[in-house]
């Protein structure tokens, strides 16, 4: 058996010993992955608010939210 | 003088600092746990030689140790966030609390089912309800409660309070898990590190290990700080600062 072989066969626990890596790797991964998306989301949410919230602003105020769109403090 | 170190850390929780300061950090931890996570692997995996007793399997320990190290040290650090968010009512802390414990459910799943892999080589049982194991498994229950509290509550702040109430009376659970192996009697091996006094273990086995230690470390900062942003740009979304952020960063 070549080196690489007898380093995958681990000693005939092969069957033990990879899935424990892999179980290891793809929690820890899906732990990396699913915060990343939930922000994504978070600021996606955010953005269409903050639209929404100018949109409105511009209907009530159309002479001033046409000048200063973005530094008109959301009245929350 | 003494006022120094008060005020910076009252800076350091106001959420628009932490963000920035978490978001500084978070690359940096996350490299270093690679970083340190590929040479500990390296080491364990290649360098160090066969177990006299166990052959190949005992390599499951560089995962399953570290993991279980850090399924009770990322809920001793969700107690005492938990602690502080109760009693002082930081916000920080409350996040800090509630965004742990789902990577410290992550790792004692880890725990749990490498622990399983492992025994059935070694024991010829994937499971045994033995102290050891029944307590970790208690932990993975203390760390889902906490989820599912923290959830259950339409007022995000009012499901924090309440699922810092269960993380703070579940932290008993901790040295019962640590000190288990020598109250009862188990299947489950002794202590193999010792901070204090000899380990029962070889050089080129034990750097791996500790290696590996350091590398999810590093992780859970990593992973913590990400979910921590994230929770902050959700909770203070209608301040000016969130809104700085959501119009400036293009959708990362």
């Amino acid at each position: 058996m070549s080196n690489v072989q007898t380093f995958f066969a681990m000693g005939g626990y092969a069957a033990y010993v990879w899935p424990a890596y892999a179980v290891f790797f793809i929690v820890l991964i899906v732990d990396t992955v699913a915060p990343r998306l939930r922000r994504r989301r978070v600021l996606r949410e955010l953005r269409a608010r903050l639209a929404r919230q100018d949109a409105r602003q511009s209907r009530v105020r159309p002479d001033r939210a046409s000048s200063t769109p973005i530094t008109t403090p959301p009245s929350l | 003088m003494s006022n120094w170190i008060p005020l910076w850390l009252h800076k350091l929780g106001s959420p628009p600092t932490f963000y920035r300061f978490a978001g500084t950090l978070r690359p940096w931890a996350m490299a270093l746990a690679l970083l340190l996570g590929a040479v500990a692997l390296y080491g364990g995996l290649v360098l160090a030689p066969a177990d006299y007793q166990q052959g190949e399997a005992y390599r499951i320990i560089f995962i399953h140790v570290p993991s279980a190290w850090m399924s009770m040290f990322i809920y001793g650090v969700m107690g005492v966030a938990a602690f502080i968010a109760l009693v002082w009512r930081i916000k920080l802390a409350e996040v800090v609390a509630m965004e742990s414990a789902p990577i410290g459910a992550a790792f004692t799943f880890i725990t749990l089912v490498t622990g399983s892999l492992w025994g059935k080589p070694m024991w010829g049982t994937w499971w045994t309800w033995d102290a050891r194991l029944t307590s970790e498994l208690v932990l993975l229950f203390l760390y889902l409660g906490v989820i599912g509290l923290y959830h259950a509550f339409e007022d995000r702040r009012q499901g924090a309070r309440a699922a810092a109430f269960l993380a703070i009376i579940g932290i008993i659970n901790v040295p019962i898990v640590h000190f288990s192996v020598n109250w009862w009697n188990t299947l489950h091996q002794g202590s193999t590190i010792n901070l204090f006094g000899q380990s029962k273990i070889s050089g080129d086995m034990l750097w791996p290990l500790l290696c590996m230690m350091l590398a999810t470390k590093f992780y859970y900062v990593a992973s913590l700080f990400r979910r921590v942003r994230t929770d902050l740009l959700a909770l203070e979304g209608g301040k000016d600062w969130v809104r700085q952020i959501a119009e400036s960063e293009a959708g990362q």
